[in-house]
């Protein structure tokens, strides 16, 4: 698998350390009334849909950036690269 | 039909006119008390023990495809006993002996081989933890033996033992383990299933589950509604598919693991020998071919199919610790979907819906699993309690931080 770095370019998938499902980027509140039931949510329960799939790659092997790539697990095809920088930026999650 | 050695011979002599299907291709009824969802090794176990040992009826197995055709047909046939916690050495131990007296019981060769199976140690650290997992083995009733470097050369003098990153410096073997021919654990346990009256229905894919007032009624398929008393779900592998129909997400992602098979060569490797230092393992069928694989690709897939980065990795390692390797040609490479948990140890436990019963999450150790995972869940469906040695593998263990955790790797599932 080719992984289209938005600023590097494509780069070989074996370059990045696989995380997980995007949703981790919403990471809850600890002080809400129900963080204890959210953080189990957040922790272990995923989608692991059969089709579109957005998740986080680590590249490990080159600039360390996370990336979130829009990935299908049916098929394996790539569709959509973004720096995790600017997804967490446009929910309100980082500076 | 009873199978035997006279029933060879007499149909040898009178042409093979006389053996029939092994098991009925049953058309679904409008309810049973129980459909197990999956015709893998798992399900047909179920079926099969709860017919048997718990003495129920009225059992259906559905099965998407066809018996034999998902991952009981695509993994590397591996049986063993040799973990380390509390949680799950008893269940393994139990399998083992299972499969012990599996041909016997189920009138069926399944080719269950006990040919031994041996990790490879590399460093001092390794061996204190490889002591440690044999005692744990071994207060458990199993079976374990530490070998030293000789005693390793004696017996695999193909063996690289001067590896200069990894050097042989001993091994953990479990005499008892082996392997067994995959296809017949599903064609056995299907046809001592099917002669105990289970209904095995093939081509018939759940498409959903009818949940009214919080109880499963029964499940909607490609072949119509089907009511049941209890719904058994074991599709590992789909299990986060299948449960998003009852509404349910899983401690569960869905990984592709890639096996591989050399060209079949004369009797080379006597037993089953792991180098988990260098992401290989490998063993040799009975029909010569050297049969090996590595770890999982290491992302969410459902396509049964991997990528060429593992398969140099595993080729590396086997190059690295089996020089010999190198002179065979590869013959066939293939993926299975593993559902990987967020402890690499499996479910088998009630769901929140009353009626609806899961087992999944088997990473890749299903396999060996089968026999006890089978008896388990039939004890389980059967009884509405947990099996005595299955009683960790609940759903809520990860809330509770009752995780089984091999590895200590924590809750990222490609890392089990």
């Amino acid at each position: 698998m080719l992984i289209n770095h938005p600023t590097l370019g494509p780069r070989d998938a074996s370059e990045f350390v696989y995380k997980g499902d995007a949703a981790l980027i919403r990471r809850p509140a600890p002080d809400a009334p129900d963080a204890l039931e959210q953080f189990i949510d957040y922790g272990y329960l995923r989608d692991n849909p059969a089709g579109a799939h957005r998740e986080l790659w680590f590249h490990e092997q080159g600039d360390r950036s996370w990336l979130v790539v829009t990935r299908d697990t049916l098929t394996h095809e790539i569709t959509d690269v973004e720096l995790a920088r600017d997804v967490a930026r446009r929910e309100g999650r980082s500076k | 039909m009873r199978y035997s050695g006279f029933k060879v011979i007499k149909e040898a002599l009178t042409g093979h006119r006389g053996w029939g299907p092994a098991w009925r291709d049953a058309a679904p009824k409008a309810s049973y008390d129980y459909v197990i969802i999956g015709g893998g090794g798992h399900g047909l176990a179920t079926a099969y023990y709860l017919a048997k040992e718990f003495k129920q009826a009225r059992i259906a197995v559905l099965e998407k495809g066809w018996i034999g055709g998902g991952n009981v047909g695509r993994n590397t046939t591996i049986i063993r006993s040799n973990y380390l916690l509390d949680g799950n050495e008893p269940f393994y131990e139990f399998s083992l002996k299972l499969w012990e007296g599996l041909e016997q019981d189920l009138n069926y060769n399944a080719m269950v081989s006990q040919r031994g199976i041996l990790n490879l140690i590399h460093t001092d650290a390794q061996r204190d933890a490889f002591i440690r997992r044999g005692n744990a083995m071994m207060l458990n009733g199993a079976d374990a033996d530490l070998l030293t470097t000789a005693q390793i050369v004696a017996r695999y003098p193909f063996l690289n033992v001067n590896d200069a990153r990894f050097p042989i410096k001993g091994g953990l073997a479990q005499h008892r383990g082996g392997t067994v021919r995959h296809d017949a654990v599903a064609w056995g346990y299907a046809r001592a299933a099917d002669q105990r009256g289970v209904d095995i229905i093939q081509n018939c894919e759940v498409t959903g589950f009818r949940i009214e007032n919080g109880t499963c009624l029964g499940v909607e398929t490609s072949r119509g509604f089907i009511g049941a008393n209890k719904v058994g779900a074991c599709v590992a592998g789909s299990s986060s598919r299948l449960m998003s129909h009852a509404g349910m997400r899983l401690p569960i992602e869905s990984h592709v693991l890639q096996a591989f098979v050399s060209e079949g060569l004369k009797p080379v490797l006597p037993g089953v020998i792991t180098f988990g230092a260098g992401h290989f393992y490998c063993s040799q069928s009975d029909k010569g071919g050297l049969v090996f694989g590595g770890d999982i690709d290491g992302y969410n897939s459902y396509a049964q199919r991997g990528n060429l980065p593992v398969v140099e990795d595993v080729c590396e390692g086997g190059m690295a610790i089996f020089p010999m390797l190198g002179r065979a040609r590869l013959l066939r490479m293939w993926g299975g979907i593993m559902d990987m948990s967020m402890d690499g140890s499996p479910i088998i436990d009630r769901t929140h819906i009353a009626g609806l019963y899961f087992n999944g999450g088997w990473c890749y150790g299903g396999f060996k699993a089968t026999p006890a995972s089978g008896f388990a869940y039939a004890h389980l469906l059967a009884t509405d309690t947990p099996h005595p040695t299955a009683t960790a593998y609940r759903f809520d263990r990860f809330a509770l931080g009752r995780m089984i955790d091999e590895k200590g790797m924590g809750n990222q599932p490609n890392l089990h």
